[in-house]
């Protein structure tokens, strides 16, 4: 079954912060906490202007299935329910939060009862956990599948992106929660397999999982080559099981679930001291940083006051959430952090800057890179052309947008903006394929049902 | 909300790889030849490459400058071209001429067609097939090279295929010494030639600089020499000496790992490259040319938007709808 490594590209690694043990930031004078910090439904606030809130006390409660909780991270006064342009370009509500301070902790936070799977999806869900890898997919919804289709559970410490160290932290300072994460899900799951996947560019993350995990039955930690994007859900599957993901399906549709290292961590200490998603370790660095570092922060922290504390050495003219392969540029300094931001960068005048696109030159790097076999060339074409057909048949929709097609590209070409593009028209190709379908199967009832009716 | 971030679409960082990169990558690695060239077959090679990359430069700019599109001459492609065309001529082709042949591969074959990238075909190789049918005889005059013991001025292919009319061409006093370069002539380049395809060597190197530069891979040039070898073992030639001879390694290595002109998955390109192989030999073997490289990979680009469509990779997990 297993064929191989993936394409991919060896990204520079630029984990300057590697040995920056997290500090907790000065807690900000205000925070501002967005609804929208997961895939799925905004959450719903809970609080009103004037109210006094706590740390760990729920301020937004999950609005529908897909959906979390929210928790404050500081202790202070409900100033105003504000309107912010997100990232994403929507306008989301967000509670602000004028600080005091004292960081009192929430009086309410006990640790949840845990006593089979349901329970402890619930406990998941309660916790307010996304996805902390990036993507933000609200972890209990993951969770919340029948144990037994559970074959393999893949822990995600490949952490594959530059400069980002938040999970090898993670791994070097709490590798005791992410194994007693991993035993509560052999409790409740009971996979054949768990295995933590990290990249071998960390070998001290590697070794201290080995270490924490040796007295645990069945944990294996698996050393994957530092090929970006390792940590990219198929291809961490794909390089620890063997399993293709088929297109359209989930990982559990080939009995795998892939939790990332520090989104288990957090629900091992919810479970055991009940204390909720409230503060995030990111990694602050790039080119206009003075000092990078790893800081524990509050979500809802604006990028202000992290670079304030860390200190510019040159303006930035770019500042991203997330990694560099596939970190959201941030058009303002005010926006907060959120539930799934791992690291700030903050790059100077010449990392910032826009290459100059030239002429596709047909070289083939984007095809042979890509780590799920796409040809970004032909897409690029077929997009120009707004050809949805083509467009199917390239299967753009398998695309996860991890930028290797446009990094190696030496034309520059914006191949995965490209891409994001050609999946709406695929999509509206594919609407009209089936509105069309529709009409047609309609059209032929019909006349079925006219012939019934002459010859009767 | 004033700001002055910039904003992009991911991902932030690039390979240091660009065009301009790769070009001059490829100039470094035809520099073996060029001054193989030189030793073997005097300045004059200079002075034809060197006009030919100016002209070629030249060309470009001009035709960019009336058409109003963005100047590339900064991407080192026409340089490229210039001294590619100008490697696969005989050194005493008059520079007219030469330059006659660059403007074909510029303008007509490149630019004509969109220039960068959107060529069907190899400018170098077919301005030297326009070449060959328009001067045939300027083109096919070969310079006897320097530390060479034949006094032939023919190139080995012809001779192997032919010797009847070489001996007849070749004066009274030369007649007798009408023979075979050595192996180990035809492998550092003293024959006669187009004066970039003689030295096995220089070429070789620069073969090697590019695979290890990651600008080529191996399956093109691999798959084209290894089906020379093969076919003309079959047929009972001397398959070393048909790999070395005439322009099958220039054109296995420079020419038919052309980018734009070739398939870029590695089952395309070894389908390239077996295709040129056997087509150079078909020639070789079976027509009245003597040398059937530019042929060969002139028909294989023609064939290129084919074998891309059956060499589509297949992407993970895709379902076939």
């Amino acid at each position: 079954m297993f064929k191989g490594k993936l394409h991919g590209i060896h990204a520079p690694h630029r984990k300057n912060t590697v040995d920056s043990v997290p500090t907790r930031m000065p807690v900000p004078a205000v925070v501002t906490v967005p609804m929208s910090m997961s895939i799925g439904a905004p959450s719903k606030p809970v609080v009103k202007p004037g109210d006094e809130v706590k740390v760990g006390q729920l301020i937004a409660e999950a609005n529908g299935f897909v959906s979390a909780p929210i928790y404050s991270g500081v202790s202070g006064k409900v100033k105003k329910l504000d309107d912010i342009l997100g990232s994403n370009g929507r306008f989301d509500t967000a509670i602000v939060i004028e600080t005091d301070g004292k960081q009192e902790l929430y009086e309410g936070i006990t640790p949840p009862v845990v006593t089979d799977q349901k329970s402890f999806v619930d406990a998941v869900r309660n916790c307010g956990l996304v996805g902390l890898g990036g993507a933000g997919f609200p972890t209990s919804v993951k969770m919340g599948v029948e144990p037994d289709r559970v074959h393999a559970i893949i822990i995600n410490g490949a952490e594959c992106e530059p400069y980002i160290t938040s999970d090898t932290r993670t791994m070097l300072d709490d590798a005791p929660s992410i194994v007693e994460g991993a035993e509560l899900l052999q409790k409740y799951y009971s996979p054949q397999r768990i295995i933590i996947g990290i990249e071998d560019n960390k070998p001290q993350c590697i070794e201290a999982m080995r270490q924490a995990g040796k007295n645990v039955p069945g944990f294996e930690v698996a050393s994957l080559p530092a090929l970006y994007p390792q940590g990219g859900e198929k291809v961490l599957i794909y390089h620890t099981t063997g399993h293709v993901v088929p297109e359209g399906k989930l990982p559990i549709d080939v009995g795998c679930i892939v939790i990332n290292c520090t989104t288990l961590a957090v629900i091992a200490k919810y479970i055991k001291t009940g204390m909720p998603l409230v503060e995030k370790v990111i990694t602050v660095d790039g080119s206009a940083v003075a000092n990078p570092q790893n800081l524990i922060v509050p979500v809802g922290t604006h990028l202000q006051d992290i670079l304030n504390f860390v200190g510019v050495k040159t303006e930035p003219r770019k500042v991203l959430f997330g990694g560099p392969m596939m970190g959201i540029s941030v058009p303002s300094l005010d926006a907060p952090v959120m539930k799934n931001t791992n690291a700030v960068l903050a790059f100077a005048e010449k990392e910032a800057a826009t290459p100059q696109t030239t002429a596709c030159i047909r070289c083939g790097r984007c095809v042979a890179h890509c780590p799920m076999r796409l040809m970004p060339a032909n897409i690029e074409s077929a997009y120009q052309a707004n050809d949805g057909a083509a467009l199917k048949a390239l299967k753009v929709n398998l695309c996860m947008e991890c930028g290797c097609c446009s990094y190696v590209c030496p034309a520059r070409r914006p191949l995965v903006q490209v891409h994001k593009l050609s999946k709406g028209i695929l999509n509206r190709y594919n609407a009209k394929l089936n509105a069309a379908q529709e009409k047609e199967s309609a059209k032929k009832a019909a006349q079925v049902g006219a012939r019934k009716e002459g010859g009767a | 909300m004033e700001s002055n971030k910039i904003v992009s679409v991911s991902p932030h960082i690039y390979a240091s790889t660009t065009t301009s990169t790769i070009m001059r990558d490829v100039l470094i690695a035809l520099l073996p030849a060029v001054v193989a060239s030189i030793c073997f077959f005097g300045s004059q090679a200079l002075i034809v490459e060197v006009l030919c990359i100016a002209v070629a430069v030249l060309c470009e700019w001009v035709f960019e400058k009336i058409c109003k599109r963005p100047n590339t001459i900064g991407d080192l492609s026409a340089a490229v071209t210039g001294l590619l065309l100008a490697l696969n001529l005989p050194v005493d082709i008059p520079l007219w001429q030469a330059a006659f042949g660059v403007f074909v591969a510029i303008v007509v074959v490149k630019q004509l067609f969109g220039g960068i990238g959107m060529n069907f075909a190899n400018p170098a190789i077919t301005a030297r097939v326009v070449m060959l049918v328009a001067f045939s005889g300027t083109m096919t005059t070969w310079a006897i090279p320097n530390f060479s013991d034949a006094m032939s001025t023919a190139t080995p292919l012809a001779i192997i295929a032919n010797p009847e009319a070489v001996s007849a061409t070749t004066s009274q006093a030369t007649a007798a010494v009408v023979k075979l370069p050595t192996l180990l002539q035809m492998f550092l380049g003293a024959r006669g030639g187009s004066m970039g395809e003689t030295s096995v060597l220089a070429l070789l190197l620069g073969g090697l600089y590019l695979i290890f530069r990651k600008v080529i891979t191996w399956h093109t040039p691999i798959a084209f020499l290894a089906t020379v070898y093969v076919l003309t073992a079959l047929l009972g030639q001397e398959p070393l000496y048909q790999v070395m001879a005439g322009g099958l390694c220039i054109g296995a290595i420079f020419m038919a790992t052309d980018y734009t002109t070739s398939p870029s998955t590695p089952a395309g390109k070894l389908v390239f490259g077996v295709g040129c192989g056997l087509i150079t030999v078909f020639i070789r073997v079976w027509s009245n040319y003597p040398e059937g490289v530019s042929f060969s990979i002139l028909l294989m680009n023609i064939l290129n938007p084919f074998i891309c469509e059956w060499t589509r990779t297949k992407p993970l997990g895709g379902v076939n709808a």
